[in-house]
């Protein structure tokens, strides 16, 4: 393999990773403050990749399109916060599965009945297309730089947020005592609400970016969900830095898992045998990874017991 | 008798004369219906040991229904090719025989549920619900990228599987093997509930702690469940298999999974007739909604949330009230 | 004096820079109540996880019967016949008082691996499970649902369930709590009783119960057992004083 296509893969691993870390961030916000697991959470990444596209068909603007996404999934988040979510914080994680697996149902067939069975195109815009040449002689999509640009731009806003704001100390204390805030006359009900939307907005985004790389379609979200999950179970659950190691290290393992094993089988089996065993294998690497995770550290890597 | 055993008569006897009837009408079709109700209740059943019994939120039974699926459609596959599945170091040909499927897919999944069971068992909580989805995606993947048997695309089998003394084909003789399949199921669940295991499962489901001072290890306990619960899911997805004619690695998705947990929650968790009484629902919605509206599984998902809002104890534990103390 | 049932040796168990427990050498001995007493925070929780198997010490040993079982989980000592009843009642609140006892009886009995014949129906774990529900007066409530029971109720229910076990000694971490007078004072009388057949070591924070009841009692602060000795030896302990009362002087 050449060192530009391994470089190449390299890029796109951490661009997944990216991504990822958005969809893991608002999952283990949520799991963390508020106990609660949220499956619907893909759906929402779906609802802003849908909301960017039908903007971006509407009035042709990217930057219009993506703040769109932000502000739609934002508001869906806190309606769906407002009207199912705070009925599940007391409930067994058994309910809250079963209520968000339901919410995923009513979710994907309403955007299917709004808008079909057929996927939606989101294009990058002219401004963010074509090649960048990098260090080393890399030619790399400026779009997924972008991208990648975009999501550490998001990262670093988040850490801030978490450690620098008042916002930040009550999800804090939230996360380590969730009575205790309450009886510190901190307003819960707003502060989960907040701490929802906010999860919400970054999937909504991810959604939105991505979408512009693959097609706009329901179930989209479903995929990365699942491994959203396998992050913060890797990471540990409630940590923002436990996401963000955890999302690296499955994007780069499933980028360089898929790119690499099909190589090593090609080397003693027919190349369209190989393609196929190989991305097979690929895919389940992640969960063998998490299971090794979760048996040598049973709380994840920054999880706490 | 209780109330909830009324209930469950009076769904037997529905479960009964609905495809009496339609077999006196010549309707084919209603047949095949019943015959998936009674083959995704008895995945159900299975589900309910672990869950309802046991207090294992397994968000990866799919695994189990998927093998046994795929133990009928590799055994099957094989066989209608007359092309043995090893020849070294012994060999091991196909067959058709569905006693010797069902044998197989029980054992499979058993074996499966064993080992899954072993490393699950040992976390809780979200992390025993994630671990258990990983093993049913990683089994997905896997069968997805095994062009021997489909891959994506998944396999027909075009000759349904025998079973002596009666032709299979014939959509009533089916139905009656299901039904007397699940009924079998749902004696030996009511047997075990009723059991020294079944009462040490309930009572580590609502108190761990309680269990153990008593003697007895909460973790030996779940595994036989799971393993239990393993098999009989693994026996209808052989079944089911047969009914379709065809695997395909959706039986492993982890919307399969979902669904099956959509069946016994509907019906009632730990409810002995709640995985029948939410498979009929189930594939009654399916079948009256979804003529009507492509979209009926947003009236699914609607229904699914209220029950586990309002109604957590499903179709049976609302019509029946509080559960009554057997014994 | 006969061989200590149960005894401690130097147990010890830090969590981080806290030191929970610190070298923790107690013991009991046949037909004797060993109260276990202390300010809150002193550890007696911890102490009494690591004497139950649910927790493992740092270093030292638990023996029971002679046999060393630090290395032994909870189901196992319980298995050899530790007993005992948890401060928040640990019952299977789904299940009826008669379940809850036969639950008790099977696991004495042993044969959960059974898969067929109805449990409520075995005579033989049915016999043991009603001998110990009329010591404690729970027989005629044993159709009740142990959710609906009173908080008195569910202590008589969990020392029934210890009983089952036909245990050879018990470990009670605080009975007495949430018990109005009348309910502390029956249950005084019957563990009084209960002590000739299988020692108990008993946490408690209700005073009266512990000098009514205890032979021994051993002062457990900040980790440490300050003093063991009677009563009577405990009374007039001066560090005792100090822990408990400040620096005060008794008249």
């Amino acid at each position: 393999m050449t060192f530009l296509l391994f470089a190449e893969q390299m890029l796109n691993g951490l661009q997944f990773g990216i991504m990822l870390f958005l969809m893991a961030a608002g999952l283990t916000l949520v799991f963390g403050v508020m106990g609660l697991i949220n499956l619907a959470h893909g759906s929402l990444y779906m609802i802003g990749a849908f909301a960017a596209a039908a903007v971006a068909g509407a009035t042709g603007s990217f930057t219009l399109a993506l703040i769109a996404s932000l502000a739609a999934a934002a508001a869906a988040g806190a309606l769906i916060e407002l009207t199912v979510i705070r009925r599940l914080y007391k409930r067994d994680h058994l309910d809250q599965v079963l209520a968000t697996f339901a919410l995923i149902l009513i979710l994907s067939e309403g955007t299917r009945w709004v808008f079909g069975s057929f996927p939606l195109y989101l294009d990058v815009p002219s401004y963010l297309s074509g090649p960048v040449t990098l260090p080393g002689g890399i030619q790399y999509p400026l779009y997924r730089l972008f991208i990648i640009g975009a999501g550490l731009l998001l990262a670093v806003g988040l850490f801030a947020l978490i450690a620098r704001t008042r916002i930040g100390i009550q999800i804090r204390a939230g996360e380590a005592d969730r009575e205790m805030i309450a009886a510190l006359g901190v307003d819960i009900s707003r502060l989960y609400t907040l701490v929802f939307a906010l999860g919400a907005a970054l999937a909504g985004l991810a959604g939105a970016l991505v979408g512009a790389i693959q097609s706009v379609q329901v179930g989209m979200g479903e995929p990365v969900l699942i491994l959203a999950f396998v992050v913060i179970v890797i990471g540990g659950i409630g940590s923002i830095k436990g996401a963000l190691v955890g999302a690296l290290l499955v994007g780069m393992t499933d980028t360089m898992g898929g790119v690499l094993l099909p190589r090593v089988f090609a080397l003693f089996m027919d190349p369209s045998a190989a393609t196929t065993v190989g991305a097979s294998l690929g895919s389940m690497l992640i969960y063998i990874l998490m299971a090794v995770v979760l048996i040598m550290r049973p709380s994840g890597l920054y999880g706490s017991t | 008798m209780t109330r909830e055993t009324y209930i469950n008569a009076a769904l037997s006897l529905l479960l009964v004369l609905v495809p009496f009837w339609a077999w006196s009408t010549g309707q084919a079709y209603i047949l095949t219906l019943c015959t998936k109700v009674a083959i995704l209740a008895l995945a159900g059943v299975g589900l309910n040991i672990a869950l309802g019994l046991g207090g294992l939120v397994s968000f990866g039974h799919a695994a189990f229904f998927g093998i046994g699926g795929y133990a009928m459609g590799i055994l099957a596959s094989h066989a209608q090719t007359f092309d043995p599945i090893m020849d070294w170091p012994i060999l091991i040909e196909g067959t058709k025989s569905m006693p010797m499927i069902w044998l197989v897919a029980m054992l499979a999944s058993a074996l499966a549920a064993l080992l899954i069971g072993a490393l699950s068992l040992r976390t809780s909580g979200v992390y025993f619900i994630m671990i258990t989805l990983a093993f049913a995606q990683m089994l997905y993947y896997f069968t997805i990228g095994w062009p021997a048997y489909g891959g994506e695309d998944g396999l027909s089998i075009y000759v349904r599987n025998s079973f002596p003394g009666l032709n299979t084909l014939v959509p009533v003789q089916f139905l009656i093997l299901s039904y007397v399949i699940l009924g079998l199921a749902l004696l030996f669940s009511a047997r075990l509930a009723r059991a020294p295991f079944g009462l040490a499962l309930s009572a580590a489901r609502q108190n761990a702690d309680r269990v153990e001072t008593v003697g007895i290890a909460p973790y030996r306990l779940r595994l036989v469940a799971f393993v239990i619960s393993g098999a009989i899911t693994g026996l209808a997805g052989a079944l089911f298999a047969d009914l379709n004619r065809f695997i395909s690695p959706t039986m492993f998705s982890w919307h399969t999974s979902g669904e099956i947990m959509i069946f016994v929650i509907l019906g009632g968790v730990g409810r002995l007739y709640g995985p029948v009484a939410g498979a009929a629902l189930f594939i009654l919605l399916e079948h009256l909604l979804g003529g009507v509206s492509d979209y009926w599984k947003i009236f699914l998902g609607a229904l699914l949330l209220a029950v586990v809002l309002f109604a957590r104890g499903g179709l049976i534990g609302t019509l029946a009230g509080r559960e009554v103390a057997h014994g | 004096m006969a061989e200590p049932l149960l005894q401690t040796r130097g147990i010890t168990k830090s969590f981080g820079a806290l030191k929970a427990s610190d070298a923790i050498s107690l013991d009991l001995h046949p037909g004797e109540i060993h109260a276990l007493i202390g300010p809150n925070g002193a550890g007696k929780s911890t102490l009494i996880k690591q004497i139950a198997g649910n927790m493992t010490p740092d270093s030292g040993t638990v023996h029971f019967l002679g046999q060393d079982v630090t290395a032994l989980d909870t189901v196992a000592r319980a298995r050899l016949g530790l007993g005992r009843t948890f401060q928040i009642s640990a019952l299977a609140m789904d299940f009826t008082v008669l379940q809850n006892a036969v639950l008790g009886a099977l696991g004495a009995r042993g044969g959960v691996m059974r898969f067929f014949l109805p449990v409520m129906k075995d005579r033989a774990l049915l016999a043991r499970a009603y001998e110990a529900l009329e010591r404690v007066g729970l027989q005629d409530h044993a159709a009740m649902r142990t959710a609906e029971l009173s908080h008195g109720q569910r202590r008589q229910l969990e020392v029934a369930v210890a009983l089952t076990l036909k245990p050879k000694a018990f470990l009670m971490d605080e009975p007495m709590a949430g018990l109005g007078a009348g309910g502390s004072k029956r249950l005084t009388g019957f563990l009084d009783g209960l002590r000739a057949e299988a020692p108990i070591l008993l946490v408690e924070h209700d005073m009266d119960a512990v000098f009514a009841l205890a032979d021994r009692i051993s002062v457990l602060v900040y980790g440490q057992v300050i003093a063991t000795g009677t009563a009577d030896e405990i009374r007039a302990n001066p560090d005792v004083r100090r822990a408990y009362l400040g620096e005060e002087d008794a008249p």
